[in-house]
């Protein structure tokens, strides 16, 4: 298929197709990372401006390598950094950018509905690397790759997100995804971070993390954030880990072959022990590396890499 | 110099209800008769005239809630804009909240606002004074200097009293000075959110309001009205609990009044989709149900009034991140028509829509509004069929943050009259 959409905002806005058209392209474009030469020269000649607005390591770097394997110039901004810290409203900030011309705005902000703002205003494209709690369509995409890799087919699995649903766009995104591929999708959590009228979003909910578990193909854990506590979300960590914390015992409900996986940075014996991160059934390293496949994926098809193959 | 209205339809609940002419002489009420056909043709030329003939001339619309910003944010809106919007609205009146810069916990800021408005010659304006010093809800204004400046009502609107024992005794003391208490009812433990809290708000990764974050606070003044037996008035009501609590205390006969905002009767959560800044208040837009609860409630006479809440910001504070954007929207020039949309869809009647808008809160503010002979000529004339679009940038508010833009309304204000005097006349 062509590629016809300029943003990359939310998972809802994409079809079934579009998604399956972004994982075949990421699986197809993982071998270049396995070369002893890292690089094609794809997007040579564009730019690729990684606005971050909220600290991130994992997602620029991935955002970074994955420019820098297609040939891409990178630029790397921080909200430190930037004019946004001397008072430059987001909107001028981008209109500045957006005055380089850039093929590319990868966008990390704290606020949701930031790359919204932006994409009304400036006619770049925008890759969405996580706004506020709404939407982190990039990360479903790559956990999306890394399940389809493993069972072939997202249609009829079962996936469990456990955590902090309320303050997570890892959770609506991937809810977003799986279910929108055929899989069914159930939450656990403590109510308090279970957010308000969810269950219409198509994902079960309970509050009994074994219920949830049981018999499932993906266990998605979430990380839990300690500042939380302050807001009265949970008593304390060693409850959390007690009541909602991955373990042998419980990984045991879940099918033998389960995935295990978690969005990081991982909280070591809290959200997960020691033993069932490093177990073989845990893929969270290979969402890392699938990360890198799959952002290059985006950032050929929207700086127009299909169009211009031809060029070289 | 003489004015006379002819030929409308003269509705002022209570009172008069029939097609006549009226008579101005220096600003009052002379005559409510008919006046023979040759009086036209032999007029005078100092006799104004003004066809009323398939229009409603009621009693001059009263707007209780309204923010316009001066002293201090005139970039925002000034005394001079807020008027000439109000007027443009067919409001008579309008009464100023008190989060200005400087507040207006004082007596030069009151005398300020009432001596600026007073040299446009237009829509009246009655400050609201603050409940706290410098809103802080720490320690009570000086309510006597503030009467005796002008003040009408104390509020501190924008931001709630979260100590209790400070709200009985500012309704104790104001009871003792004669000014009115308006309650912004809002617990700031619950309120840390962007939106109402709902699917929507979850949709959006929003931090969600709860309905209780409004109707704790209303019920906490309603049984602080039953303690200290001073009438309190609530603002801005949003929430069907809200609703419910004041019709309560209504049938108990707690002195309770509240109004309500035509958002709040008109659009729900779902408005504020594509996170639209021009959608983003507080109390934030809610449910439908509350929607449905608030139209109830308006019909049944739970909620007295309908004022506007106009809140002008720039596009300085409106074009942000949503979490960044400041709350609220302007009202003034489309509350009437969105009133008048309730009269069209059966929810009130005209005349309940004139009480809401006009008697009500004359009478909980205590400003006379009457179409009675010896009264000033404070009247609305209203084109109850007249289409026309909102069109924002034509408005006359400074600032532009209204979600009604480019919506179709039927029926609006076509002659606003302040003692006597053409203040708005729609062409």
């Amino acid at each position: 298929m062509t590629w016809n959409r300029k943003d990359i905002l939310d998972i809802e806005s994409l079809t079934v197709d579009e998604i399956k058209s972004v994982l075949d392209t990421a699986d197809g474009l993982k071998e270049i990372s396995q070369r002893s030469i890292k690089k094609v020269p794809t997007l040579r000649g564009k730019t690729v401006i990684l606005f971050f607005y909220e600290p991130s390591t994992r997602t620029r770097v991935s955002f970074d390598i994955a420019a820098k394997r297609l040939s891409a110039d990178s630029i790397s901004i921080s909200a430190s950094t930037s004019s946004l810290v001397k008072g430059e409203t987001l909107i001028d900030t981008a209109r500045n950018l957006e005055s380089m011309n850039p093929d590319v705005i990868v966008m990390r902000h704290s606020s949701a509905g930031a790359p919204y703002l932006l994409s009304q205003k400036i006619s770049t494209p925008i890759i969405n690397a996580g706004d506020g709690m709404h939407a982190h369509p990039t990360q479903a995409l790559l956990d999306m790759m890394t399940v389809r890799e493993v069972k072939k087919d997202l249609n009829g699995l079962r996936i469990a997100i456990v955590g902090d649903i309320a303050h997570s766009r890892v959770a609506r995104s991937n809810i977003a995804g799986f279910t929108k591929m055929g899989a069914e999708v159930r939450l656990a959590g403590p109510p308090t971070m279970i957010p308000s009228g969810i269950e219409s979003l198509g994902a079960d909910v309970t509050y009994d993390f074994e219920e949830a578990i049981d018999g499932v193909d993906v266990i998605m854990m979430l990380r839990i954030q300690k500042e939380r506590q302050r807001s009265y979300l949970f008593p304390s960590e060693r409850e959390y880990a007690k009541m909602y914390g991955l373990n042998m015992a419980r990984l045991k409900k879940a099918k033998p072959d389960a995935l295990v996986m978690h969005p990081g940075p991982l909280n070591r014996g809290v959200e997960i022990t020691q033993e069932v991160a490093d177990h073989v059934n845990s893929f969270i390293l290979n969402q890392v590396t699938n990360g890198v496949a799959l952002r290059m994926a985006l950032l050929y098809l929207v700086a127009g890499g299909l169009r211009n193959a031809g060029d070289h | 110099m003489q004015v006379i209205i002819k030929g409308g339809h003269v509705i002022d609940p209570g009172n008069i209800d029939a097609v006549t002419d009226i008579t101005i002489n220096d600003g009052l009420i002379t005559d409510l008769a008919k006046l023979e056909p040759n009086f036209f043709d032999n007029k005078s030329h100092d006799v104004q005239v003004i066809d009323a003939a398939g229009c409603f001339v009621v009693p001059g619309l009263i707007d209780m809630h309204v923010h316009l910003r001066e002293p201090g944010q005139e970039y925002k809106e000034s005394i001079e804009t807020g008027i000439l919007a109000a007027a443009a609205g067919g409001f008579t009146a309008v009464c100023c909240m008190p989060n200005t810069n400087p507040v207006n916990d004082n007596r030069q800021t009151t005398e300020y606002i009432i001596k600026t408005a007073a040299q446009f010659h237009s829509v009246k304006v009655y400050p609201v004074a603050s409940i706290s010093q410098e809103l802080k809800g720490l320690e009570l204004s000086e309510y006597g200097e503030l009467k005796d400046a002008g003040a009408i009502a104390v509020s501190d609107d924008g931001l709630p009293v979260s100590d209790s024992q400070l709200m009985r005794r500012s309704l104790e003391y104001a009871k003792g000075v004669g000014l009115k208490v308006i309650s912004h009812c809002e617990d700031p433990g619950l309120s840390v959110g962007d939106m109402n809290e709902g699917l929507t708000a979850t949709r959006m990764g929003l931090a969600g309001i709860p309905n209780a974050s409004e109707s704790i606070m209303v019920m906490r003044d309603i049984a602080l009205c039953e303690l200290t037996g001073t009438p309190v008035h609530i603002a801005h009501v949003s929430t069907k609990e809200s609703v419910h609590a004041i019709r309560d205390a209504k049938l108990r006969g707690v002195l309770v009044t509240a109004e309500t905002a035509p958002h709040y009767f008109t659009l729900t959560d779902e408005a504020v989709r594509k996170y639209n800044t021009n959608s983003k208040m507080n109390p934030p837009l809610r449910s439908i149900a509350d929607r449905d609860a608030i139209r109830k409630g308006l019909a049944d006479g739970t909620i007295d009034v309908i004022a506007t809440d106009h809140a002008p910001h720039s596009v300085l504070e409106k074009e942000v991140e949503f979490d960044k954007a400041a709350n609220g929207i302007i009202g003034l020039e489309t509350s009437l028509p969105l009133g008048l949309k309730l009269v069209e869809e059966g929810v009130l009647t005209f005349e309940m829509l004139i009480r809401k808008m006009s008697k009500n809160p004359s009478k909980i503010i205590g400003i006379p509004r009457s179409v009675v002979v010896g009264a000033p000529a404070d009247l609305t004339i209203i084109n109850p069929t007249r289409s026309h679009t909102y069109d924002v940038e034509k408005g006359f508010s400074k600032s532009k943050n209204s979600p009604f833009n480019g919506w179709e309304f039927k029926g609006m204000a076509v002659y606003t009259i302040v003692n006597g005097r053409i203040v708005f006349e729609s062409k």
